[in-house]
């Protein structure tokens, strides 16, 4: 009877046959699980199994004031943290009708786009490294310090800022902050071409990338695919375009699209975020006005009875937040559209027909953050 | 026949032009070391600093006269996300005879705590700051629940204006 089955399920019709991919596969990122049915070396179809790192973040927002949840939200996407904090702020002062500080405001969009390039570099870094080119990890880290550096002589901590509270800020920001983000561009501008001439040309990447894992437009639509991945397929989808928030209605910036949809286009599209968000910080860095760093804001914050949402772009693609209160202190339902739970759930569209070499191809290209998707 | 063999050997060049693009970076930086950016760990322990601002753990920072700032009002108790402070009052009756609150402990679990700085950003009489310690491994987890109030302490009574 077991052989049967052993027999059914690992070698059915057609020779094909199922082997996981994870949960402790190094090129997820994380604790993520592909069951991939494979025919030969041909992906027929894979399944996400999701769920090793869920902490339940929804359900304990429900029992902790507004305020505190700032710090949960840096634990979904920990490489766009300061860009989850602003969503949930951003949420609440919409609720409350406050109207933040300029100050606050350019502070916080300059923290959103050092976050972006942080988060691109370390994808470039780690993309590299899953097709074989160990030196990208090690280039990208070493100017991914650079910017973690301003982060710790700001805020204290590294990767997980908490930063960014309803109202403001935690505290004001260094005295250095300006002149070592001025520094920071000077330096990056010079080494980003190198990141071109290392990997863009690589002909061995060239072969790996180029037409693989085509997504369609209308496909990326179907399925929510946003940020950088769904641009990479010619859908406009930049939220800070739609629905400008913060300072982005200050600045002059183009939205990064490609209309191949393919890995090499959805790489294509990082890589010139990366240039257009040093065009950004560069546009205020300079103009950050002199103020208050937080608004005035009750101890105890109470959100009036009804539904808000707010959306904002993270380095990965559209993050939503949805409060629903019901005039407590803390939120009586909070839920968060995470932008790589839609992303993730494409794979099975966009890799059935390839190769199993190239599943880490795209799975890296669509930039995957595994506690983000479980939450 | 001819166009598929010059192809396929100008692909070739174009792959080895390719390569040797990338080869050329990783040759510059071998063979200038002034570029090295890691760091000799607990080598430079000594000349290791931090960042002023740096969050490494929760203090209470006490005077030469061990005095403090912290009335044990709690706030930072109920601010705290994740039930990592812990404070036990007494009363203490003052000079003129009425029963007043002194802290007898402020337990500090630095194995709960996420470092989300509300605490220290919502005292009131600015008792707790940040540490710059970051060397937190210890044998044993007890060890990581801290007093932060020094044994004898008192409160400053400056701070109570």
């Amino acid at each position: 009877m077991s052989e049967e089955i052993i027999k059914d399920v690992i070698i059915g019709e057609n020779e094909e046959y199922i082997i996981n991919m994870g949960p402790q596969h190094p090129s997820t990122h994380g604790v993520l699980r592909f069951e991939v049915c494979l025919q030969g070396e041909t992906v027929k179809y894979l399944i996400p199994h999701i769920g090793y790192i869920h902490r339940g973040i929804e359900k304990m927002c429900e029992a902790i004031t507004y305020p505190q949840i700032i710090h949960l939200t840096d634990r979904m996407d920990y490489l766009s943290a300061h860009i989850n904090n602003e969503a949930v702020c951003l949420c609440v002062e919409n609720a409350l009708q406050i109207e933040v500080p300029e100050r606050v405001k350019y502070i916080r969009t300059i923290l959103a786009e050092l976050n972006r390039i942080a988060s691109h570099q370390l994808w470039w870094s780690a993309f590299g490294m899953d097709l074989g080119a160990l030196t990208t990890f090690f280039y990208g880290l070493r100017d991914r310090e650079k910017i973690l550096d301003i982060f710790e002589e700001s805020f204290g901590s590294r990767l997980l800022h908490s930063f960014i509270m309803p109202g403001g800020l935690m505290h004001d920001v260094h005295p250095n902050f300006q002149k070592r983000i001025k520094e920071f561009i000077a330096y990056f501008r010079k080494k980003l071409p190198e990141y071109d001439q290392l990997l863009t040309g690589n002909i061995i990447f060239q072969n790996r990338s180029k037409g693989i894992g085509l997504m369609s437009r209308e496909t990326a639509i179907a399925y929510g695919v946003t940020g950088p991945s769904g641009r990479g397929s010619g859908w406009s989808c930049d939220i800070r375009k739609i629905a400008p928030y913060s300072a982005y209605d200050k600045v002059q910036f183009n939205e990064m699209l490609e209309t191949e949809g393919d890995t090499f286009a959805r790489y294509k599209v990082r890589m010139r975020e990366m240039w257009e968000s040093m065009n950004i910080l560069e546009q205020l860095v300079d103009n950050i006005p002199e103020g208050d760093y937080t608004a005035k804001m009750k101890p105890i914050i109470k959100l009036p009875v009804g539904e808000y949402f707010q959306r904002v772009e993270t380095a990965r693609g559209e993050l939503a937040v949805y409060i629903v209160s019901d005039g407590n202190k803390t939120p009586y339902r909070i839920k968060f559209r995470t932008p790589n739970f839609s992303n993730l759930f494409v794979m099975n569209k966009i890799t059935s027909g390839y190769k199993i070499a190239d599943l880490v191809a795209v799975s890296g290209s669509l930039d995957l953050v595994i506690p983000d998707i479980d939450r | 026949m001819n166009s598929s063999i010059s192809k396929y050997f100008s692909e070739m060049f174009k792959a080895i032009a390719s390569l040797w693009a990338g080869m050329r970076i990783t040759g510059k930086y071998f063979v200038s070391p002034g570029e090295i950016v890691t760091q000799q760990y607990p080598e430079n322990r000594a000349t290791l600093k931090m960042e002023e601002r740096f969050k490494g753990e929760i203090i209470m920072p006490h005077d030469e006269n061990n005095l403090h700032a912290c009335t044990g009002c709690g706030i930072c108790e109920m601010n705290c996300p994740n039930g990592s402070i812990e404070i036990i009052t007494n009363r203490v009756p003052n000079a003129e005879g009425k029963p007043e609150r002194v802290i007898d402990k402020h337990i500090y679990h630095l194995s709960m705590c996420t470092f989300c700085g509300l605490c220290v950003k919502t005292c009131p009489s600015d008792a707790l700051a940040f540490g710059q310690e970051f060397e937190h491994a210890v044998f044993d987890r007890s060890h990581l629940t801290k007093v932060l109030n020094q044994p004898g302490s008192l409160l400053r009574k400056e701070a109570k204006k």
